[in-house]
């Protein structure tokens, strides 16, 4: 009894912690991102450029590398929910459980590989270029934490809940849909804010298949040893990374089934 | 509205492995609580679950209100029986008010009528329905859980119900509130119950009838409660019974059954010390019972001691079994005080009533 009532109360503590852990980085994540892009703004466009730098630090050229690299992570979340969720539906169904393990470990090799090599490899084989050449194997490389937490969000609803559901007449599909899945959300989610992290920075080298994006910054930086662009491309997609991350964990905050948390 | 079930020859059988439920057969009559009861894993669950197909019979057939259940589509099959089961099985992220709407919602009920029949159903098992409505069920104590599920279970208005040991998950106090207020809805609504229980009390003190269960769902005894408590069929059975049956049948009694007696001093709170003496020695009585103005018990007073009022230790209502009262008899060292549904003082229960009550129960069965 008092055991149980000690652990409940450090259980409490630990709540107090991350919810103000996580309150703190609600609200100091954005700040944080918006001294990043000005500071770094500043800084570049007051130093004296030369005729190259110039060519790369100005607005039009920031402007398109920071959209391009928007487009292809949007397009790679787009296609990892598509492809990811559903899939994790499936996978932990009666019917096809014993064919989880072999997507799983698909995906698996999909994230242990260097990116860059899924997406040169994509390359060679494709012979594609652009927006595309580059989603698709950054996909590929995400899809995992998004396809796991389904699963894993699916496979810790209660199966009483479920027996409940059927119990009182609703069908298989709207247990899943009424049940299963309002309460895998959180979990999904966590796994959707990873995977997008991962696209963000993986974006970077959609330049090595003309993709353009932030790593086109990096890449001039660094081949014409121009510290200014290389600095300015890493420093915004870092910034760009934190801010995808603070929308992904705000999503959770807010999209999240109420009477849960 | 209830129906009759009927199992004939009903058989599970998992593989090759021996059936967990071998050639079942039994009638539970319309409006009647038939109790499950048995040692873990002997398939009661596995029994009642075959009558809502959430497990499908090998063999046999279950017909309810004499329609074969076979025939009929599963998920329509279970919007008419209601589902209640432990922990209430309330789903986290639906508020009370959805989780008790999901059956009418099922069955194409418009919004008004679901909202409507929602109040009338937190009502029903005693829940305010303005404070409880927006609630989510981990604001729920155990108990109210509880009780919203069965809310749920009974929201469609269903002609049966299936409980599978819908009250395993909570304290004793909150357990027997439970059970009293299952036996006043069930006195109210006569739907054709069938509970599955390990707690042999428990099944005394709500079934009509009591089915005895052992390995694979055999039949031991299926009777009622006084039968089963004064003749167990076996050993078995008997063992289940455990000891002190006769106590145990005092549960089959309620308060409001038995005789009570009034006390030959009764005082209020405005009166004096003095006069309080007087009346008892008058009287020739040595305790009187102190109502207030609105007649509800506050205290025992002694002649001697006229001013100190002696706290009533325990007290019994009408609904209470016998069994309550000869326990408050015992606390109390004296007679049990009965109060009624404003807790009002209705009278006394002596312990000559209660010896009453089990040597009429011994003769009758």
């Amino acid at each position: 009894m008092t055991s149980t009532a000690v652990a409940t109360e450090r259980g409490a503590t630990e709540r107090e912690e991350t919810k103000k852990a996580s309150s703190l980085r609600m609200f100091a994540q954005p700040i944080v991102v918006v001294v990043l892009v000005v500071g770094v703004l500043v800084w570049a466009f007051t130093r004296d450029l030369d005729a190259i730098e110039k060519q790369s630090i100005n607005a039009p050229v920031l402007l398109d590398a920071v959209w391009d690299h928007l487009v292809i992570s949007f397009v790679v979340t787009a296609l990892v929910l598509i492809i990811a969720v559903p899939l994790g539906i499936v996978l932990t169904r009666q019917w096809a459980r014993a064919s989880a393990p072999v997507f799983l470990a698909i995906a698996t090799i999909g994230q242990a590989s260097p990116a860059i090599g899924i997406l040169v490899l994509f390359f060679l084989v494709s012979g594609w270029e652009g927006l595309w050449a580059a989603a698709l194997p950054i996909t590929f490389y995400t899809l995992l934490p998004v396809l796991r937490n389904t699963m894993v969000g699916l496979q810790q609803v209660d199966p009483a809940l479920v027996d409940a559901g059927r119990g009182i007449g609703m069908s298989a599909f709207a247990v899943l849909r009424r049940i299963e899945i309002p309460l895998a959300v959180p979990l999904i989610l966590a796994g959707l804010r990873t995977a997008l992290v991962h696209a963000v920075g993986v974006a970077t080298m959609a330049v090595f298949v003309n993709g353009g994006g932030l790593g086109l910054l990096i890449d001039t930086g660094y081949k014409l040893s121009r510290i200014t662009v290389l600095i300015t491309g890493s420093v915004l997609a870092v910034a760009l990374a934190l801010l995808v991350d603070w929308l992904g964990t705000v999503a959770e905050q807010y999209l999240g089934p109420k009477g849960i948390r | 509205m209830a129906s009759e079930i009927q199992l004939t020859d009903v058989t599970k059988r998992y593989g090759r492995r021996k059936p967990a439920v071998d050639n079942f057969s039994m009638t539970i009559p319309a409006g009647e609580i038939v109790v499950f009861v048995g040692p873990s894993g002997c398939g009661k669950t596995t029994t009642m679950r075959m009558i809502n197909r959430l497990i499908e019979p090998t063999s046999g057939t279950i017909t309810i209100g004499g329609e074969d259940t076979s025939t009929l589509d599963p998920d329509k099959l279970r919007r008419t029986i209601g589902y209640a089961i432990q922990q209430a099985g309330l789903f986290p992220h639906m508020t009370v008010a959805q989780n008790i709407g999901v059956v009418p919602g099922l069955l194409g009920w418009d919004r008004k009528k679901i909202a409507d029949r929602v109040e009338e159903m937190l009502d029903t098992v005693g829940l305010d329905a303005a404070e409880f409505h927006d609630r989510f069920p981990r604001q729920l104590s155990g108990g109210q859980q509880q009780r919203v599920g069965v809310a749920r279970a009974l929201a469609a208005d269903p002609p049966v119900l299936l409980m599978d040991e819908p009250f395993g998950a909570v304290d004793p106090i909150t357990r027997g509130n439970l059970q009293d207020e299952l036996m006043r809805l069930q006195g109210e609504l006569r739907k054709t119950i069938v509970f599955v229980t390990h707690d042999f009390d428990e099944a005394v003190k709500l079934g009509d009838r009591i089915a005895v269960l052992g390995e694979q769902s055999k039949i031991l005894q299926y009777d009622t409660p006084d039968v089963i408590l004064a003749n167990p069929a076996d050993d078995t059975v008997a063992g289940f019974v455990g000891a002190g049956a006769s106590l145990k049948q005092l549960t089959l009694r309620r308060v409001r059954d038995v005789e009570l007696v009034q006390p030959e001093v009764i005082v209020s709170t405005q009166d004096e010390p003095d006069e309080i003496r007087r009346r008892l020695t008058d009287a020739g009585r040595s305790y009187a019972l102190m109502l207030d103005a609105r007649r509800r018990p506050v205290a025992w007073v002694h002649v001697r001691e006229p001013r100190v009022r002696r706290p009533i230790r325990d007290m019994v209502a009408a609904e209470s079994t016998v069994q309550d009262a000869l326990e408050a008899i015992l606390t109390e060292g004296g007679n049990a005080v009965v109060t009624g549904a404003r807790g009002e003082f209705k009278g006394l229960v002596e312990i000559d009533t209660v010896m009453a009550v089990i040597r009429d129960l011994r003769e009758t069965v």
